[in-house]
């Protein structure tokens, strides 16, 4: 398997650390409720399909990626650094 | 036999080999196989479940029956085909699952009792008493059915890995894969070219059909040599592309030195290659299906493209008097080829009533079958069965068979893809886009004839041009021949016996159909429960003739039975070439410290953390153990000077000017309030509230602060960090990296232990100018280093960092100058009992399953901030009371032993889990209280000090009474540490 790290560029995916869902990058506010952290940690979709992952490019860069999957083929639609997606989160809202 | 003037091994060239012990003669260029039959041995072999006698079968990696192992001793390898492993000087071959001889194999008993040893015999036979299949029936059974053995020494032969990169991958190098090649080479593009034969050219070098008016192998040559003059072609002989993965990413395995007879020489036996490639072709060919009929496992019997590839390549007759048996026109051509190097053929029997032999003049019978095979350690005879019904034995020591080609789809199934049935050859071929970025080219395409494989492989290799964005180029198409390929099925003769579908693992067609009887319908099921496929061989040669077989008994058609899942390797891959480099010393890296030659010259243990290595202890001549070591060093510290190499634990240096916020934001307590020139412990979360790491944070300067962490939770903090910053607060301004390695850095502990500091220092510090947890820069001799007054003994003490080149040099300094003070070096059992002493945690404590709470720390979670696991840690399971709490451990009798690990349970109750009360998570022996102590979780424990608790560690026979008290053992008031 190989990911096109944005900064690197394709690199095979042994030099990269999973993580997990995407969701990690929401973290929950200063009003959160219970039941919004226990989501944000515990709970996870589980498609067969397109889905939003957290990588690390550890051998390399170190950035942090979401990988854009899909589980059903391995094919990796987009490949973004996690600070630019976290930004456009934040600008967002 | 040897035919004069025929075949291309290099007759200037006589090898001579070992075979059973008996020595043997051929050329180079021989397989085993090849220099076998041309001694006339024809005998390889035995099967795996009956000991039938076995003779080769094919000419490839696909060999069923022709395992053999090479070498002796420790370097020994079993399971190789004899048809694979090319002959050298010295090499020595031993047949296998044979006892005595081969020749004489007593266990070939199984044979007769083949009527009770069906498939699935051994699910309904050794069903009881049910605890015999542990201890009798499977070692039993194990014992009489296998195939070769390893030698169980470790081997001492290298292996090798390697990774590739390239534009096009071009599997197989025969007509299509050679013409694949050289298109996309002519195109610019960089092209691996892949074979696992040692000889590249495929069937070219098999068959006597020409190519561009010359032999088909000539041809061939050309071409390999016209590649091998581009500087953009990689030709990999002997290596067999054994596995396809995401991204364009091949597995395979290359023998490097297994063809030459001085096994060292530095190269590696096998060299295990990564290869990413933007496109690939697989060209890799096709097999040869036998034909089911009853005893066509009698040695003797190939497949009709072996016999042609020994008569053509080889220059090997494979028998004097030779029957062709087939369904299809491409096998007519081996009764030609043997006819043109003037052997005899006896007949060619076609199944096909409508059969025509062109351009031959023997005996053919249209609309016939064998239907049995005569010998037992030799082919004799076969008895055949004509259009009219009739039997006839001929007398024959050869019988060439084919049931037509499979095309090689294997690669193509790697990801999950399924080939698709072609009813006009009656075989499986690839799916398109099943592999993507592969196309197939040639035989493995469905496309058999010479003249087709060639355009296949222009045509392929164009389509990867285009598909790199390169432009085409024109290549000659080379004339040669174009027959039809024309067969009609037949899969097993029907009739009595047993007729062998799967030679390797001994499944016949009866096998077959009893599992479709007791319905094991799905290919599925079938395949385990007859184990056909199942064996090293992965049914290359049966798998097809096996679901068809199956279709017939469940009354379905071949695409609606479909096939098992071919899955990687495409052939066995040693371990060891998998793992290369990883055996021993190579199986992590090492991290050492500088201090690592000296303290190793000074006779310390050294034992792992992480990938470092730390020094035990420091022995002394004339103590008998571990243990008198250690007592001398923690009496370094507590009562002179200790020095100990602390340059493993992570160092995270941080800058800017959010530094601040960030370390607030990690750690539970405040760090945004230290001043600078001061240390401070912080203990960091996990989001879910349980504890990460522990370690000491130094402020340098307003925007500058330097960050250790524990020597293993190094690498997490720092990937921590790291997702905080990108992820979670991408706005701040923070910077950071790893100085771990930059630093050597010494804990000097011990009431010297300014003393021995000012020794060192180029201008000496007093306790005003460094109280306990200050910090700053110094310098050593004119070199700048700095000095934290941190201790993790409890003592009075200090931690200096020089730059790590430097490292070296201090610590035999501050070695020889503790030393002098009445002290010296300490390793890590001393520096935990002296951190056990005084209740500091280590990951032996915060293992994953701890909260704050837990180790007494809730008080360490500011209430005035946010930070990583704040609100977790606050749900109520995890500040309950009831929850294992950390204390101390000491035991009633003074004499007892602690183990870390042990259990606690409340005196007097069962020690059962539902009574469990806690554990111990470390143990140390301490000199100044002259017994075992330990650290421990109890519930509600900080409430039941003084209680006395039962200690039971079942592992290690240990079982005590134990008293629970605080956790700080020496010193509670902590004067010596601000002393």
């Amino acid at each position: 398997m190989r990911i096109e790290c944005p900064i690197c560029g394709e690199r095979d995916r042994r030099e990269f650390y999973y993580q997990g869902a995407a969701v990690m990058l929401a973290r929950p506010g200063d009003a959160a409720t219970e039941a919004e952290w226990q989501s944000y940690l515990h709970l996870r979709e589980n498609p067969a399909g397109r889905t939003d992952e957290l990588w690390q490019h550890e051998a390399g860069c170190r950035a942090w990626v979401v990988v854009t999957r899909d589980t059903t083929t391995h094919v990796i639609a987009t490949v973004r650094l996690a600070t630019d997606v976290a930004q456009t989160r934040e600008a967002t809202g | 036999m040897r035919i004069s003037g025929k075949g291309m091994v290099d007759r200037s060239k006589p090898v001579t080999f070992r075979f059973d012990g008996v020595p043997y003669g051929g050329f180079a260029g021989d397989t085993v196989a090849s220099a076998l039959l041309a001694n006339g041995v024809t005998l390889m072999g035995r099967s795996f479940k009956y000991h039938r006698p076995r003779g080769v079968l094919s000419a490839g990696s696909e060999e069923p029956n022709a395992l053999i192992t090479v070498g002796t001793g420790a370097q020994q390898e079993p399971n190789v085909r004899a048809t694979q492993v090319e002959i050298h000087d010295g090499l020595s071959a031993r047949s296998q699952n044979a006892w005595p001889t081969l020749d004489f194999d007593v266990m070939a008993v199984n044979d007769l009792a083949a009527p009770f040893l069906g498939a699935g015999f051994y699910y309904k036979t050794f069903m009881w008493p049910r605890r015999f299949w542990e201890s009798i029936y499977e070692p039993v059974i194990r014992k009489a059915a296998g195939l070769g053995a390893l030698s169980g020494q470790s081997n001492g032969d290298t292996y090798e890995k390697a990774f590739g990169f390239c534009d096009l991958l071009v599997i197989g190098a025969g007509p299509a894969g050679l013409m694949a090649a050289l298109t996309a080479a002519q195109g610019g593009a960089d092209v691996i070219l892949a074979d696992e034969d040692s000889l590249m050219g495929g069937r070219l070098n098999a068959d006597s059909a020409g190519v561009a008016e010359q032999a088909g192998s000539d041809w061939a040559a050309s071409i390999v040599a016209q590649l091998a003059a581009m500087e953009n072609v990689r030709l990999m002989p002997r290596t067999t592309v054994t596995g396809v993965y995401d991204g364009g990413t091949f597995g395979a395995l290359e023998r490097v030195n297994q063809h030459h007879g001085a096994r060292s020489g530095g190269a590696a036996l096998e060299c295990f290659w990564r290869i990413t490639a933007r496109r690939s072709v697989l060209a890799a060919g096709a097999i040869e299906r036998p034909v089911a009929f009853r005893n066509n496992d009698r040695p003797g019997i190939m497949t009709a493209g072996a016999v042609r590839a020994y008569v053509n390549r080889w220059g090997v007759a494979p028998g004097k008097r030779v029957a062709v048996f087939c369904n299809n026109d491409d096998a007519h051509q081996t009764a030609r080829d043997l006819e043109a190097v003037g052997l005899h053929v006896v007949a060619v029997i076609d199944s096909r009533a409508d059969a025509v032999v062109e351009d031959f003049d023997g005996q053919v019978f249209a609309g016939a079958q064998v239907c049995n095979a005569g010998g037992r350690k030799a082919l004799e005879s076969i008895t055949l069965r004509t259009a009219g019904g009739r039997e006839e034995t001929l007398q024959v020591d050869c019988l060439a068979m084919s049931g037509g080609w499979n095309p090689t789809v294997n690669l193509t199934c790697h990801l999950n893809g399924r080939p698709a049935w072609r009813e006009d050859i009656h075989a499986f071929v690839p799916t398109e886009g099943a592999v993507p970025g592969m196309a197939a080219a040639g035989a493995c395409a469905g496309v058999f004839s010479t003249a087709g494989c060639l355009a296949d492989g222009v045509k392929a290799g164009k389509a990867a041009l285009q598909a790199l964005g390169r432009k085409p180029v024109d290549v000659d198409l080379p004339a040669a021949e174009d027959a039809p390929y024309r067969i009609a099925p037949l899969w097993a003769v029907a009739g009595g016996g047993r007729a062998w579908l799967d030679f390797q693992n001994d499944v016949t067609v009866k096998d077959v159909s009893q599992a479709a009887v007791e319905n094991f319908k799905s290919v599925e099921h079938m395949k385990r429960y007859t184990t056909q496929g199942m064996a090293t061989d992965q049914g290359k040669n049966s798998n097809v003739a096996a679901l068809a077989v199956l279709a017939d008994a469940t009354g379905r058609g071949i695409p609606e039975t479909g096939t098992t899942t071919f899955r990687p390797p495409y052939v066995p891959v040693a371990i060891a070439a998998l793992g290369a480099g990883s055996q021993g010393h190579g199986f992590a890296p090492e991290r050492w410290t500088t201090s690592h030659f000296r303290s190793v010259e000074m006779g310390a243990p050294m034992i792992e953390a992480g990938l470092w290595y730390r020094p035990s202890y420091f022995p002394r001549a004339g103590e008998q153990t571990w243990r008198e070591s250690c007592d001398r060093e923690v009496g370094y510290v507590r009562n002179s000077v200790g020095v100990c190499d602390v340059s493993t634990l992570g160092k995270i240096d941080i800058q800017g000017p959010d530094a601040a916020k960030l370390l607030d934001f990690v750690y539970t307590n405040m760090f945004s309030t230290l001043k600078v020139g001061r240390v401070r412990y912080g203990l960091m979360l996990r989001e879910d509230g349980h504890v990460m790491d522990d370690g000491t944070c130094a402020r340098l300067g307003a925007q500058h602060y330097l960050m250790t962490t524990t020597t293993a939770a190094a690498g997490a903090v720092m990937r921590h960090l790291e997702f905080v910053t990108q992820c979670l607060r991408p706005d701040w301004q923070v910077t950071f990296t790893s100085v771990t390695e930059q630093w050597a850095q010494f804990a000097i502990a011990g009431p010297q232990a300014r003393v021995l500091v000012n020794e060192v220092l180029d201008v000496p510090i007093d306790g005003e100018s460094w109280p306990f947890m200050a910090c700053g820069a110094v310098t050593l001799g004119g070199i700048g280093g700095r000095l934290f007054r941190i201790s993790f003994s409890g003592e009075h003490a200090y931690e200096l960092a020089v730059p790590a080149r430097f490292g070296a040099a201090l610590f035999d300094e501050l070695a020889k100058r503790s030393q002098a003070l009445g002290g010296g070096p300490y390793g890590m059992e001393a520096l935990n009992v002296l951190r056990i002493e005084k209740g500091f945690i280590t990951h032996a404590e915060i293992e994953g399953r701890t909260t704050a709470f837990d180790v007494g720390m809730g008080r360490m979670i500011s209430a005035k901030k946010d930070c990583i696991g704040k609100t977790m840690a606050a749900r109520p399971g995890l500040v309950d009371v009831n929850r294992p709490q950390m204390v101390g451990l000491k035991p009633v009798d003074a004499q007892a032993k602690l183990t870390a690990g042990a259990h606690l349970f409340d005196a007097g109750v069962e020690t059962i889990r539902e009574n469990y009360q806690g554990h111990v998570s470390s143990v140390g022996y301490s000199p100044d209280l002259g017994r075992m102590i330990g650290l421990g979780f109890v519930r509600r424990g900080p409430e039941r000090m003084g209680e006395v608790i039962h200690l039971v560690d079942r592992m290690r026979g240990v079982e005590t009474e134990v008293e629970i008290c605080g956790t700080v053992f020496l010193d509670p008031e902590g004067e010596r540490v601000r002393g």
